[in-house]
């Protein structure tokens, strides 16, 4: 590579020199600099303290965190595919209808025609992905307005699904096709009082994720940046391994690891990382960020919008299946507001409405504040509709906060 | 000279950091057409916005008089009341309402709130027969030619009946016949006794329609010269523009120049909207292997175009050209393509066009080039930050660390951060448009030391410029162009800021009257 050597005419001030910061302070540095990044996290956790405190204690019970996680599945799928096109600067108003469809087909495969569910699964991602296909086509390369595409798909979509079930559901699933929102790992090994995979997968994701901590910090270190004092390393390692084990622990004590988490995981980590690490991750962000910098740069941005809306697709599609598992039908009324909750979940993750920013942990992080919401309300009996009131208001105070934080800033 | 219309007294005016005006002095005698000429940045545009009240009376030093009264404008409006009425070069159009609407968009003949129309197309007629516009009062502005909406914008200035008119570049987006056209509309005014004020950079219209002329540079008054009969003398205007100093120390070089590297034949760009418009027209240029060309030329002479045409056709429509590398033809039709070539473009315009200020310094640098820290399609993060890291300390990018928002930084780091991008893809064939526009002094000799050690590593470098000191000190040939064609070719020896501006200021309508 071409370095230069420049001679500039002026030469830096010496820096000055520095007392190591307070503990204090770095913390503070460290929140202010990755608000975004930490601000939901921690709001996500005042929000459990509250409710467990509110309510008596159920909240964190192994059984219904066993149903938060079964319950909100669907909507996190479809909050991480969400997250990716919201990075990329546009929307998808389709996704509950599109869901819906997928739903229906699946159930007309299986039920209907009897074929083996894998099969059925596999041609559901397929649809999902002609769909997303189809969509992005005429937003990428004809440049329609994604909301306007999307909002007639989800039309199409909808009326679809109603032809598909000509207005009945359609049941029973298959017992396999049931698992996919229902199953939980298999029990093996000796009996003990706890679930032992999900025991050894704990130890398993403490282990990673402690090894990444540790180079993260010996990483940071070598790109001249300030790394956390030793102290305050040590106390988030051990938040960390807290949190990992009393999570692990509260689901070994009932069933263990639910399928559809299992399937969060892997798209947490697999989509964290493409996001983060591959060149289409990062052309994604730029052409959100800046559409025109990036096409001069040699982003195919067409391309990446594209794909964008493809895999929404089969994003979609997967929370679909998971949905009418759950459901255990195929109903012309499913996933109807889903498209809603994923964007709300996108925005208060802390993706910007103008694009080119967001993680797929944040878009976890915003969906899993709503149904922790929406769980512990319902169990201290607020009615539905002052939760929307509630959910309303925390979408807008999120975003609210963040421009206000954005501002302060300066740009 | 007649009693004066208008008179600026010392105006001085500061933004944060830079002085844009200081002392200037303006008088436009009534019933005068006064032209207002300097270089891009001399400081025109600032005048125009003190004495229309943008920048209102408070945030100026100095007085102004209009037609022989104080004025202390608080906005455009209080401006407007007056009489004064600016046209800006980006018109202020709203396109889906009629060309009546818009004439009295703000200014509606309205009773108790609602519209009489009327009034409203009587009074509209008259002022589009009065422009000389030969359209319905209902048409759409959108479905109107840039040239006819000009009209429109007149119009509008004389439903608020104005008494002087101030057009900024009025025919900078205008074909030959419309501006025509135009310039013989300022005349009827002056006829009906409008003052008008015109910036312009072509001295072929000036001479044409203008009575004087103020000449500007680096925010001060240089002179004010009379108009006579035989024409006003270009020469004067000419040495008035430029004589800027220079300022700058440039790196010295003992340039190695090879064979011809890169090659631009003919290349032809319409304007992507209007069509009839050939924005660049038929340049050919050639850059050798460890040369620094420049590309002199005033706002609209087509140099950005050009480049970024040439730059995957990222600008208006191609109608014709070719573009060699070493005496091969090459494809250019996307950046990809382009980049592939080992063309790389800096632009002009960092903030919109050059950066993704939401995102930090080491992916800003990679983007253009991210196969280079990746393996299949992965990047290795770590030696990402390490390649970032190597350039913040090579380019001297002020920053705390390469994990810093670019949108935190100042104008001179966002250009290192640019520039980095593009040298990290090793181009063959470095296009910079405007590489010091907007940044302090020592980030500018930075760059140039920059820019001065690629070329001596045998790279090519095409260097778009408005500052033409900038070019005198870094390039060993320069073109000029004026209304998309080139004007001229000069030698490092030849090059002087005079003969430049003779040929920046070549109109294409009539180049036997100039030189």
């Amino acid at each position: 590579m071409a370095q230069t050597e420049t001679t500039p005419d002026t030469t830096p001030p010496a820096p000055e020199p520095r007392r190591p910061p307070s503990a204090g302070a770095v913390l503070a540095r460290a929140l202010r600099g990755n608000l975004r990044q930490y601000g939901m996290l921690v709001a996500l956790g005042l929000i459990v303290v509250l409710f467990q405190f509110w309510t008596d204690g159920i909240l964190l019970q192994p059984l219904n965190i066993t149903n938060l996680i079964q319950q909100n599945g669907y909507i996190l799928i479809l909050a991480i595919g969400m997250m990716i096109v919201i990075i990329a600067g546009h929307i998808d108003l389709s996704v509950g209808s599109l869901a819906a469809f997928v739903g229906a087909a699946a159930a007309v495969m299986t039920v209907e025609h009897h074929l083996p569910w894998p099969v059925a699964v596999a041609a559901a991602l397929l649809i999902g992905a002609l769909a997303g296909a189809w969509q992005g086509f005429w937003i990428a390369f004809l440049g329609i307005p994604s909301f306007i595409v999307t909002l007639a798909g989800m039309l199409l979509f909808r009326g679809g699904t109603q032809i598909l079930l000509q207005g009945q559901s359609v049941a029973p699933f298959p017992k396999g096709f049931q698992n996919i929102s229902s199953g939980f790992l298999p029990e093996v090994g000796p009996s003990t009082d706890y679930h032992n995979l999900t025991l050894l997968l704990g130890l398993a994701v403490l282990a990673v994720a402690i090894l990444q901590e540790v180079r993260g910090r010996r990483r940071a270190a070598s790109y001249g940046l300030e790394p956390l004092p030793a102290g305050l390393f040590l106390a988030k390692l051990a938040a960390i391994t807290a949190a990992v084990v009393a999570f692990t622990l509260l689901l070994a004590s009932y069933h263990g690891v639910p399928i559809v988490l299992l399937v969060l995981g892997v798209l947490l980590v697999g989509f964290g990382y493409v996001m983060r690490n591959s060149i289409l991750g990062r052309h994604t962000y730029a052409v959100g960020g800046n559409e025109a910098a990036a096409r001069l740069s040699g982003v195919k941005s067409k391309r990446v919008v594209f794909l964008a809306f493809v895999n929404m697709g089969v994003l979609a599609a997967l929370a679909g299946l998971v949905f009418a598992a759950r459901l255990n039908a195929g109903t012309p009324q499913a996933g109807i507001n889903f498209e809603l909750e994923a964007i709300a979940a996108a925005f208060i993750g802390g993706a910007s409405a103008s694009g080119g920013v967001g993680t797929v942990l944040g878009a976890l992080t915003g969906g899993l504040v709503l149904g922790v919401l929406n769980n512990g309300m319902s169990l201290v009996g607020v009615g539905t509709d002052y939760q929307q009131v509630i959910k309303g208001l925390v979408l807008l105070a999120a975003v609210g906060f963040d421009v206000y934080n954005k501002r302060k800033a300066g740009t | 000279m007649a009693r004066p219309v208008l008179e600026m007294r010392s105006i001085s005016k500061t933004f944060p950091g830079v002085k844009a005006l200081s002392e200037v002095n303006l008088t436009v005698a009534a019933g005068e057409v006064h032209a207002l000429c300097g270089e891009n940045g001399a400081g025109k545009s600032t005048l125009m916005k003190v004495l229309s009240g943008v920048h209102p009376y408070g945030s100026y030093d100095g007085e102004i008089r209009f037609e022989g009264e104080p004025c202390r404008f608080r906005d455009i409006r209080s401006s407007e009341q007056r009489g004064i009425v600016i046209i800006h070069q980006e018109l202020a159009l709203v396109p889906y309402l009629s060309v009546a609407e818009n004439i009295f968009l703000g200014n509606e003949h309205a009773t108790r709130g609602f519209i009489s129309w009327r009034r409203t197309l009587t009074h509209a007629a008259a002022l589009i027969r009065q422009v000389g516009l030969d359209e319905s009062p209902h048409t759409r502005i959108a479905d109107l030619g840039v040239g006819k909406q000009q009209l429109v914008e007149i119009a509008k200035a004389l439903a608020k009946k104005v008494k002087l008119l101030i057009l900024d570049e009025p025919t900078a987006a205008l074909n030959d016949e419309d501006s025509r056209k135009l310039l013989d509309l300022i005349l009827a005014l002056k006829a009906q006794g409008v003052s008008c004020i015109l910036i312009s950079h072509k001295l072929n219209e000036i001479a044409r329609v203008a009575d004087a002329v103020t000449v500007l540079r680096d925010g001060r008054t240089v002179e004010t010269l009379a108009v006579g009969s035989e024409g006003v003398c270009e020469e004067l205007i000419i040495r008035g523009m430029v004589g800027r100093d220079l300022e700058h120390r440039y790196p010295e070089r003992t340039p190695e120049i090879g064979e011809v590297a890169f090659e631009i034949e003919d290349w032809t760009v319409l304007h992507p909207i209007d069509q009839r418009r050939k924005v660049v027209d038929g340049v050919s240029l050639n850059v050798r292997r460890g040369e620094i060309v420049g590309v002199a030329g005033l706002m609209g002479a087509g140099r950005t175009e050009l480049a970024m045409s040439v730059f995957g056709r990222s600008y208006g429509r191609w109608t014709g050209g070719r573009v060699r590398l070493h005496g091969r033809e090459i494809r250019t039709r996307t950046v990809p393509e382009a980049i592939g070539h080992g063309i790389a473009y800096v632009t002009e315009d960092r903030k919109q066009l050059g950066l993704d200020l939401d995102d930090d310094i080491s992916r800003n640098i990679t983007l253009s080039s991210l196969g280079k820290v990746a393996r299949r399609g992965w990047v290795d993060r770590h030696e990402e930050a390490r390649v970032a890291e190597s350039f913040r300390q090579s380019m001297n990018i002020k920053a705390p660390s390469v994990f810093t928002r670019t949108g935190k930084l100042s104008g001179g780091n966002q250009q290192k951060v640019v520039l980095s991008k593009w040298i990290f893809a090793e181009p063959e064939v470095l296009i910079l448009d405007e590489p010091t526009r907007g940044i302090d002094v020592g980030a500018k000799a930075e760059i140039y030391t920059v820019v001065a050690d690629l070329a001596a590593r045998g790279a090519t470098v095409l260097l778009i410029s408005s500052e033409l000191p900038e070019l005198l000190g870094l390039c060993d040939r320069i073109y000029a162009m004026a209304e998309g064609r080139i004007t001229g070719e000069l030698s490092r020896a030849e090059a002087t800021q005079e003969s430049l501006m003779r040929l920046m200021t070549m109109s294409a309508a009539s180049p036997d009257k100039q030189v």
